[in-house]
């Protein structure tokens, strides 16, 4: 139990990589962007091709960033340019890019197990510092026997991701930041302010997709492969942990939604784990799992918010009927 | 300063719908002109402004500001030396970000954006002095999201948002239409005083006549796409709505059939 949370928490940190980059589309820029499925494989393909061919593999890594950033740019010269509503461009995008993905790995499957990956290489190093052996006599104290074998990936890839956090955050914030999410938010009025709404557009989904292809290229070398498929409803993926985790942790400011969406990727996994050991539903329910996830994720907090209303409401009214009682 | 010369526009050409919305427009802004704009519902105004604009492209005729003919540049080009308030209250800011971090985007029009923060300490402070003079207190709510502000704030802001980086033209189309009375009052005024002080070159769309005889030093009233009548200096300041109706009559030969026209 304890270490396939511990799973769960490790994987979804790494999916939030993937959830910052549908935050860019889905709400910054307020493009409901599907390449997300296609591009994330690209990222997982491009860096399985190039680690085992022996390029490094932080290189490997950034040129699935490239990739990405290429296929969202892309998507966005469909829809500026073309004219083509965004859904259906992303759409267009993803179904290509299944083939292009197929092109890239040449075959369907790539492993990585007999290679060197930027987690092989993490956990060798991270052995060394006896960090793990500390903690696991820590829990094996308190009762857990079975420990995780290793907390190098899992602190490893916080940072990273919280990293990638800061620096969004900090775009987010700039001048060129600013202007992307204004056309996100309105349009015309960034137009009558000389910025070039098409070219924020291209860019803010090339970013994006440059961060879900990142997170494709670190899961692939995490899970030790890149496959065709690995893709396939990435896109819930990601508005699952944007949607959970606004309602769970607030979107008052930039820096809290971002870390909203990381705890929701997180969030989202755990979910997942558990409602995978209950004994009465099996891989192929979790789909539905995922959607009545989103449905109340987005219903609960209304209901929860109405209710605190209603009492609100209650309270005054009483107070009031009392203060005119003792008036009387 | 800013130059119409000839300018059609036909929407829908060769079709059922064809409709001729401009028809020779001739318009020649000096630098500091505060010019006026009245006519009835479709008479051409918006389009008048959103060719001057570049939102719209003329089928004929040349668009020229300070000497350079800008016919053909995108909307987002010019936009750098043309300031624009609308009328909807709400087109004019983005609702979920901030004052600072609008003002801060009205602030970047006239440089390539960068990555530099958008709102820096100096900025900041600048912000606050410009916001200061709206007298709406809004300079102690740098960081509230401007959605939740009422319509004539945000109007106040957007105001201060398209003027206060000095673009070569002002355009207002009907920027105080959409307000309560007391508001529309408070923008005027803000609208006067900013224009008097900025010197801008405006041009002013509005169905208040009286508001159209008080500001501005000329007034140009529009009718089925062409300008039927341009008043300024002495002349302009001894005009009252009902000579300008009576012009108006003179002119087409029908009563201005429009009360919206006259009650603003
Ligand atoms: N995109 C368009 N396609 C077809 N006709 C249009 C289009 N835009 C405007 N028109 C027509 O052009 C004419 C002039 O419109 P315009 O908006 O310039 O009028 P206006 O003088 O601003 O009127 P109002 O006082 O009602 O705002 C109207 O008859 C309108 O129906
Ligand atoms: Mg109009």
């Amino acid at each position: 139990m304890f270490i396939s949370i511990f799973n769960a928490v490790e994987s979804g940190v790494i999916y939030a990589i993937m959830a910052l980059g549908v935050y860019l589309s889905f709400r910054v820029l307020d493009f409901p962007d599907l390449t997300v499925d296609g591009s994330f494989v690209t990222g997982a393909a491009v860096a399985a091709l190039s680690i085992s061919n022996g390029m490094s593999t932080i290189m490997a890594t950034l040129l699935a960033l490239l990739a990405g950033f290429i296929a969202g740019g892309l998507t966005g010269i469909l829809n500026t340019k073309g004219k083509i509503n965004p859904l259906l461009s992303g759409i267009l995008m993803m179904t290509g890019l299944y083939s292009i993905n197929l092109r890239i790995m040449g075959q369907s499957n790539i492993p990585l197990l007999n290679e060197q990956t930027l987690f092989t290489k993490l956990v060798d190093g991270w052995s060394k510092l006896g960090i793990d052996r500390g903690i696991s006599s820590l829990l094996n104290s308190i009762g857990l026997d079975r420990v995780p074998r290793t907390w190098g990936i899992l602190i490893v890839m916080l940072i990273v991701t919280f990293v990638i956090k800061l620096v969004l955050d900090y775009f987010l914030k700039t001048e060129l930041g600013l202007a992307l999410r204004a056309t996100g938010d309105n349009e015309n009025m960034i137009r009558s302010f000389s910025a070039n709404t098409d070219h924020l557009k291209i860019l803010g989904l090339g970013l994006s997709n440059g961060l879900v292809a990142v997170s494709g290229a670190l899961y692939a070398q995490y899970a030790g492969f890149a496959d065709l498929n690995m893709g396939i409803g990435m896109i819930v993926i990601g508005l699952a942990s944007v949607i959970i985790g606004e309602s769970v942790i607030g979107t008052k400011t930039i820096t809290r939604t971002t870390l909203a969406i990381i705890v929701g990727a997180i969030v989202y996994r755990i979910v997942m784990t558990l409602a995978l050991r209950a004994p009465f539903l099996d891989t192929g329910d979790m789909k539905l799992i995922t959607s009545i996830l989103v449905i109340a994720a987005l219903i609960v907090p209304k209901i929860v918010t109405g209710h605190k209303e209603t009492k609100r409401k209650k309270l005054k009214r009483l107070e009031l009927e009392q203060r005119l009682k003792g008036d009387a | 300063m800013l130059e119409l010369s000839n300018i059609s526009l036909t929407f829908n050409e060769a079709t059922a719908d064809e409709k001729i919305v401009l028809e020779d427009i001739n318009l020649n802004l000096k630098k500091g002109d505060f010019v006026t704009v009245v006519g009835s519902n479709g008479a051409g105004k918006s389009t008048v402004m959103n060719v001057v604009s570049g939102s719209l492209f003329p089928d004929v005729g040349h668009v020229s500001i300070n000497g350079n003919v800008v016919t053909a540049l995108p909307e987002y080009k010019r936009s750098r030396f043309i300031g624009r308030v609308f009328q909807d209250p709400m087109a004019g800011t983005s609702p979920t970000m901030t004052i600072e971090e609008n003002l801060a985007i009205a602030y970047s029009r006239q440089k390539n954006r960068t990555l530099k923060l958008g709102v820096n300490k100096n900025r900041r402070s600048f912000f606050q002095s410009t916001l200061a003079t709206l007298n709406l207190g809004l300079e102690n709510r740098l960081n509230m999201k401007v959605g939740l502000l009422s319509g004539g704030e945000r109007q106040a802001l957007s105001l201060l948002m398209a003027t206060f980086t000095n673009p070569d033209i002002l355009l207002l189309d009907e920027h105080t239409a959409a307000l309560d009375p007391s508001r529309a009052e408070l923008i005027t005024n803000l609208t006067k005083k900013i224009v008097k002080e900025t010197e801008l070159t405006t041009l002013m769309v509005t169905h208040n006549m009286q508001q159209a005889l008080d500001l501005g030093n000329r007034l140009i009233m529009m009718d089925k796409g062409q300008i039927i009548l341009d008043i300024s200096g002495a002349e302009k300041k001894a005009l009252t709505i009902d000579k300008l109706l009576h012009e108006f009559q003179r002119i087409r030969g029908q009563q201005l059939n429009n009360d919206r026209a006259v009650l603003g």
